[in-house]
């Protein structure tokens, strides 16, 4: 199996995220990056079936130099070697799924696989652009996927509210990862080590014959508003109890 | 001048520490009250390569550096102090001996099965009469015909329980104080390992009491040259020291991450509790000390690395670190108050562990001690 997984490098979860000047984009100093979380568990699964099937697992993100970190990290995971699409815009999904999948078309991928959505702008559109402009089938918010490398088919299980699909496909096709599908690994140390061996090829926009025409921009960022601040209700405790139970029904209106 | 960490440095810190946050961090308060020691964790770290942090690939290692391997000990450290020493322990005292002084055959048969985690390995140095003074070393061992038998008691040997094999120093002479090392089987018979010692901290570590009772073991088990284990071993302290420097920084800033945390969260006369200069001085303290307690270890590491001269700077970082991590210690429990003397935070774990560190692998007189005889050799008058 040839396998291309498509990572996003997002801000980590537990970052403080601040609104930058301009309100259009968020202060990028001090930032600690990661992987998307849903795209480790595209990683780790195309690593497992290599480690049943056999094959390459190769790696793509878009984004400007910090990306190659990201890509590193997947190559100390196991992955075979990377291709970094450099770019310094900003980008929206649309143009982000052009350049990959003529990534994809370039060689050809029996398996596609991203996570179900970057959590940093949670749009979860790049996965299924890709499919669309590959013409493959796609399926989204897997849960569970077997190969049967034989008859060149998936059988994916889905998500649902309150139940499970399962979907039967043909391959190439495109699939979407959930929280559930896999316990990704920690990366070896001496894969560590080896993965500054290994490929990262640097691709740009041009060069994959891509214009970057943007469709979708930001208009503004805003952050939450402040919560306010806790009422602490002191006193009797009978009659705390009772302006608790007031104060649940009449304002915070959860019973 | 170059501050940065590696890209292979700083992703083996990372890698580390998520496994510490994921796998280590959960259970420690309940091993510390227990006292178990977590062997399938250390199985979890020989596999992802942590043991091998400092070796060659060609014996098993990871080809990594002493840099990577201070902040990896650091990083388990400041989730697991006990945890911390047994990796520490079992990598600078119990893997580096073989690896450095070593023969092929010895590293094939012990040392690779030991930085896959197959197995823990000890080395026993201190005994009732030696510790500090490693010159007093009673253990003996007599050569008869093209074997050794060993006869002697080592104490506080940490990893013992669990280990493959102890490197084990003792006497090959009743005249001389020349000592030798040696690798001793953990199954050999007559060898007797007891770990009941009740700890003060450091409590689900494994600290065990040797006996050697008559044994016997095969002359290839002499670990470098006869009559050289002196020298050696002052060797591997020298690289032990570094690493007990980092776990001592990893206490450190757990010890400063809490006392941030919790000076933000409790509130006495209307403000919290960092909103006082008594307690803003405490933590610029803790975090200048932490600071520059980790710049001091990784520069020890990093003069390791190169290949030069690092037993003085070894001995700075360790005697600064191990300090640091006992005043951050207490000054946690002081900022948590009446809380931090509780055993449901974990500030008073980290104080009675931290002062494991002010004695261990070298007391911090014994490090003014290395110090100063640096010092005046480098100036003679």
């Amino acid at each position: 199996m040839k396998i291309l997984v498509m990572v996003k490098q997002v801000p980590d979860t537990a970052t403080r995220i601040r609104v930058a000047e301009g309100n259009a984009s968020i202060v990028t100093d001090g930032i600690k990056w990661v992987i998307n979380p849903y795209d480790e568990f595209a990683i780790e699964e195309a690593l497992r079936i290599k480690e049943r099937l056999g094959g390459e697992v190769v790696v793509v993100s878009a984004g400007p130099q910090r990306v190659e970190e990201a890509i590193r990290q997947t190559l100390a995971m196991g992955a075979d070697r990377g291709v970094h699409i450099k770019t310094d815009e900003a980008l929206d999904s649309h143009v982000v799924a052009q350049a990959l999948a003529a990534v994809a078309r370039a060689e050809n991928f029996d398996l596609i696989l991203t996570g179900k959505q970057a959590v940093d702008d949670d749009a979860a559109q790049v996965g299924p652009l890709v499919a669309v402009f590959l013409d493959v089938p796609q399926v989204t918010v897997v849960l569970k996927l077997e190969v049967d490398a034989e008859h060149q088919r998936l059988v994916a299980e889905r998500e649902l509210e309150g139940s499970i699909e399962v979907v039967e496909l043909p391959y190439p096709a495109v699939i979407t990862a959930q929280r559930g599908l896999n316990e990704p690994r920690y990366p070896t140390l001496p894969n560590i080590m080896k993965a500054k061996k290994k490929e990262v090829r640097v691709e740009s926009l041009q060069a994959l014959g891509i214009v970057p025409n943007v469709k979708v921009r930001t208009v503004s960022l805003s952050e939450p508003p402040e919560r306010p601040a806790a009422k602490i209700l002191t006193g009797d405790p009978v009659a705390a109890a009772h302006q608790l139970v007031e104060l649940l029904h009449a304002e915070a209106k959860v019973i | 001048m170059q501050f940065d960490l590696t890209p292979e440095e700083l992703m083996i810190k990372d890698a580390v520490r998520d496994f510490a946050d994921g796998v280590v961090a959960p259970g420690a308060g309940h091993r510390d009250e227990t006292g178990e020691v977590p062997l399938d964790i250390m199985q979890q770290m020989g596999a992802l390569g942590f043991f091998g942090i400092p070796f060659s690939e060609e014996w098993g290692g990871t080809g990594a550096n002493t840099v990577s391997y201070a902040l990896a000990v650091e990083e388990i450290g400041r989730v697991d102090a006990s945890l911390g020493l047994g990796f520490a322990a079992h990598v600078s005292l119990g893997c580096s001996p073989v690896y450095y002084f070593g023969t092929p055959t010895q590293k094939r048969e012990f040392l690779e099965r030991a930085i896959r985690g197959e197995y823990l390995a000890a080395f026993g140095l201190t005994e009732p009469e030696a510790g500090s003074d490693a010159g007093g070393t009673q253990t003996r061992a007599r050569r008869l015909g093209d074997t050794y038998h060993l006869n002697g008691t080592k104490i506080f040997i940490t990893n013992a329980g669990h280990a493959g094999y102890i490197v084990a120093t003792a006497r090959t002479s009743d005249q001389s104080r020349k000592i030798s090392a040696f690798i001793v089987p953990r199954e050999t018979p007559g060898v007797g390992v007891r770990c009941d010692y009740k700890k003060m901290g450091m409590r689900s570590s494994e600290t065990c009491e040797i006996h050697f009772d008559d044994v016997v073991i095969p002359e290839d088990h002499l670990l470098g040259a006869e009559d050289k284990g002196f020298h050696q071993f002052l060797d591997i302290l020298d690289g032990g020291r570094i690493s007990i420097g980092a776990l001592s920084v990893g206490v450190a800033q757990a010890a400063l991450d809490a006392s941030v945390q919790y000076a933000q969260q409790r509130r006495q006369f209307g403000k919290t509790l960092s909103a006082f200069q008594a307690i803003q001085f405490k933590l610029a303290d803790m975090a200048m000390e932490v600071e520059l307690a980790r710049t001091m270890v990784l520069k020890a590491a990093w003069l390791k690395d190169q290949h030069r001269p690092y037993a003085k700077e070894a001995a700075m970082a360790k005697l600064f670190a191990s300090e640091t991590a006992m005043r951050a210690a207490s000054e946690a429990v002081q900022i948590y108050g009446g809380a931090g003397y509780m055993h449901d935070f974990p500030v008073e774990r980290y104080m009675r562990d931290a002062k494991l560190l002010v004695i261990g692998e070298g007391t911090s007189e014994i490090q003014r001690l290395v110090i100063a005889r640096a010092l005046l050799e480098e100036h003679p008058v």
